[in-house]
């Protein structure tokens, strides 16, 4: 990697976050991910050091660093715990971003320095069991009560859903002001979408379960339920979407960075059992299909890197970042899970072990393909943004 | 109370070290960090301001060397520095260890600190010896690798790493002390201290400013000259013991520190 590109600051950030990784995170990844604990401490010194809001203006609590270097952060934690990044990354890229975009004067100074401090944690509730991909489906009614709304309705997945404080929580807006939508495929006509902060503690909201997961298990995925819970706007009436979508736009950077990380941390341990395993009397790094394969991944990892930090810098220029947001995670997140496998196939039967961390590795890369917009989604955006309107045609 | 704390820029320690055949110096083009051991000694500068016994005024970080070596006291002011001093110039290009010592001994002259620290040790150079070169310049007690140090009788108290174990001794200041990377455990630097280390004061320097006879530095005041570089020769295999039997590895290895006069 070449860090010639980096500034000063960016990379004693880098530095910061690499050493805070390597000393305080790295050695109980393991242990957390069997427990399936959520190191709350770890936050608390990462909110000390300014990493729980990097990129949040020094007025609002924040370090007033550039997006690039969240960025790094974000790979750098996540190369230690994958759990500890995607809590920290939607920590800030889903939940302070776009409160500190569509905030109001009193929101901003009421929530967002405890977000930025890391004294308290944030997260962001749009999927619902029968809508994720599909998130303008969701069925979360918010009605009228006051000044505010009185929110109703299921959460699924919500990072960190168990321990926020400030949840960012997108529902029909039953106020009757905004315009109705258009009808859906189904024909019925519905609310329009609005974003809604919600405080824990409130009224009416539980955690009705945290997620099993295959991996990540040191963060939070919850399934949260609403019931009369009450919730101040965010932003303009029926911009939910526009919210989430954008949110999502800058929050995949994360989400690609995240996978960086993880997949670096991979090569990390596959290049130094290479080096250490012998058989066939010497290192196994001396055969050609060993060295082809590290090789390989560690090309393919900078790929990665070089599309991450490009849609970083894009979105830091206040360029249109969307496509190239989206292809950093399509490639970032495939080359994440494929080549935690071949770290695991390198390590040979230890690798599929717990003694080695490779297989955490590897269960922890599998989702980097799935949240904040499926592999899937991601090729329709860039598909979108080719074809123009021929992509859209229905018949 | 003044603290000057001595820094160097190094290679990165990931970086693999090499001689440059054509200058006999060690290729520096690679990655550059604050050399470890300079870390501690801010560290310490650090821990005597916030232990409060003798109120630290300031604590300014000082180098020598080229136009990069600005990032190692920007590094310094993150960790905690008030500001810094950069002394550059050609003419102390390729100084040795003697003639560096006089340079920042010249540099330090000018701010008449109450205390000097450094790391004991560069990760290029390896040396150990600066310390002693700047307290002789200056006509100040030297300690080296020192592991604790506490503020005791109007001086320090030191505790420093001898080959025997410890020697305690207490040192009146002004004093030039060297610290080994035992004696804390270096703070992380916070963004925002990082994001603010180019807004503090940095003076540079040239040889001029602070009367260095340019005659006794640089390549030709330099009495130290490189000649050929050699690897040091592989080390041998060692002795291993493979642990069947938990007891008799223990007698094992009981048994060869004995015959050896360690244990």
């Amino acid at each position: 990697m070449s860090l010639h590109e980096l500034t000063d600051e960016q990379r004693e950030i880098r530095a910061l976050a690499r050493r805070f990784g390597e000393e305080a995170i790295a050695p109980h990844a393991a242990g957390w991910d069997r427990e399936h604990r959520f190191p709350k401490e770890v936050f608390v010194a990462l909110g000390e050091l300014g990493l729980m809001g990097a990129c949040i203006p020094e007025e609002h609590g924040g370090a007033g660093t550039d997006f690039l270097s969240y960025v790094l952060a974000i790979e750098e934690l996540s190369r230690a715990d994958g759990g500890v990044g995607v809590t920290v990354a939607v920590h800030t890229s889903a939940v302070e971003l776009p409160l500190l975009a569509h905030g109001d004067p009193d929101q901003l100074a009421r929530l967002l320095p405890p977000l930025a401090q890391g004294h308290e944690l944030g997260a962001f509730a749009l999927t619902e069991p029968e809508a994720g991909s599909d998130a303008a489906a969701l069925r979360t009614r918010a009605v009228p009560d006051g000044a505010g709304v009185r929110i109703t309705g299921t959460k699924q997945f919500v990072t960190t859903g168990s321990h926020a404080h400030t949840l960012i929580v997108f529902a029909r807006d039953e106020d009757g002001g905004a315009a109705v939508e258009p009808a859906g495929a189904d024909g019925a006509r519905r609310a329009p979408i609005s974003a809604y902060l919600v405080r824990r503690p409130s009224h009416g909201l539980r955690v009705a379960r945290e997620e099993e997961k295959l991996g990540l298990n040191s963060s939070s995925t919850a399934e949260l339920t609403f019931e009369d819970t009450p919730g101040e706007r965010l932003g303009a009436p029926g911009a939910g979407m526009r919210i989430a979508l954008g949110t999502l736009d800058g929050g995949r950077i994360g989400i690609a960075a995240q996978a960086v990380g993880i997949a670096q941390a991979a090569l990390d341990v596959a290049t130094a059992y290479a080096r250490e395993r012998n058989a066939f009397g010497g290192p196994i790094g001396r055969l050609g299909q060993v060295q082809h394969k590290l090789a390989e991944m560690q090309t393919e990892i900078e790929a990665a890197r070089a599309l991450t930090w490009r849609a970083a810098r894009l979105k830091q220029a206040g360029r249109p970042h969307t496509v190239e947001g989206a292809q950093a995670k399509l490639f970032a997140s495939r080359v994440a899970r494929h080549w935690t496998g071949e770290a695991i196939q390198i390590l040979g039967g230890y690798g599929y072990t717990r003694e080695f961390p490779a297989e955490r590795y590897y269960r922890d890369a599998k989702v980097t393909e799935i949240y904040e917009g499926t592999s899937e989604i991601q090729r329709l955006v860039i598909a979108r943004a080719l074809l123009g309107e021929a992509a859209r045609s229905v018949s | 109370m003044k603290i000057c704390v001595l820094v160097k820029e190094v290679p990165d320690a990931a970086v693999e070290k090499r001689i440059d055949a054509s200058t006999g110096r060690m290729d520096r083009n690679g990655e550059k960090n604050l050399n470890p051991y300079d870390t501690h000694a801010i560290e310490a500068a650090m821990q005597i301001k916030e232990g409060g016994v003798i109120p630290v005024e300031e604590i300014v970080a000082v180098t020598m060397g080229p136009e990069s070596a600005v990032r190692a006291l920007h590094k310094a002011v993150s960790l905690g520095a008030d500001r810094s001093l950069h002394l550059t110039d050609a003419a102390l290009a390729g100084s040795d260890v003697a003639a560096t010592g006089y340079a920042l001994a010249k540099a330090l002259e000018r701010e008449a600190p109450d205390l000097v620290l450094l790391g004991q040790q560069s990760d290029d150079g390896e040396c150990y010896t600066i310390g002693a070169v700047v307290a002789d310049h200056l006509r100040m007690p030297s300690l080296t690798q020192v592991i604790q140090m506490d503020v005791a009788d109007g001086g320090l108290r030191c505790e420093r790493q001898a080959e025997y174990g410890y020697d305690t001794v207490q040192v009146e200041l002004p004093a030039v002390i060297s610290v080994g990377d035992a004696i804390n455990e270096p703070r992380y630097p916070s963004l925002k201290a990082i994001m603010g280390a180019k807004r503090r004061p940095l003076e540079t320097l040239a040889s001029g400013d602070v009367g260095i006879d340019v005659a006794l530095v640089g390549v030709d005041g330099s009495r130290v000259s490189c000649g050929e570089f050699h690897a040091p020769p592989a080390k041998a295999a060692g002795q291993i013991i493979e642990d069947e039997d938990t007891n008799e590895t223990v007698e094992q290895i009981v048994a060869w520190l004995d015959e050896r006069k360690l244990i």
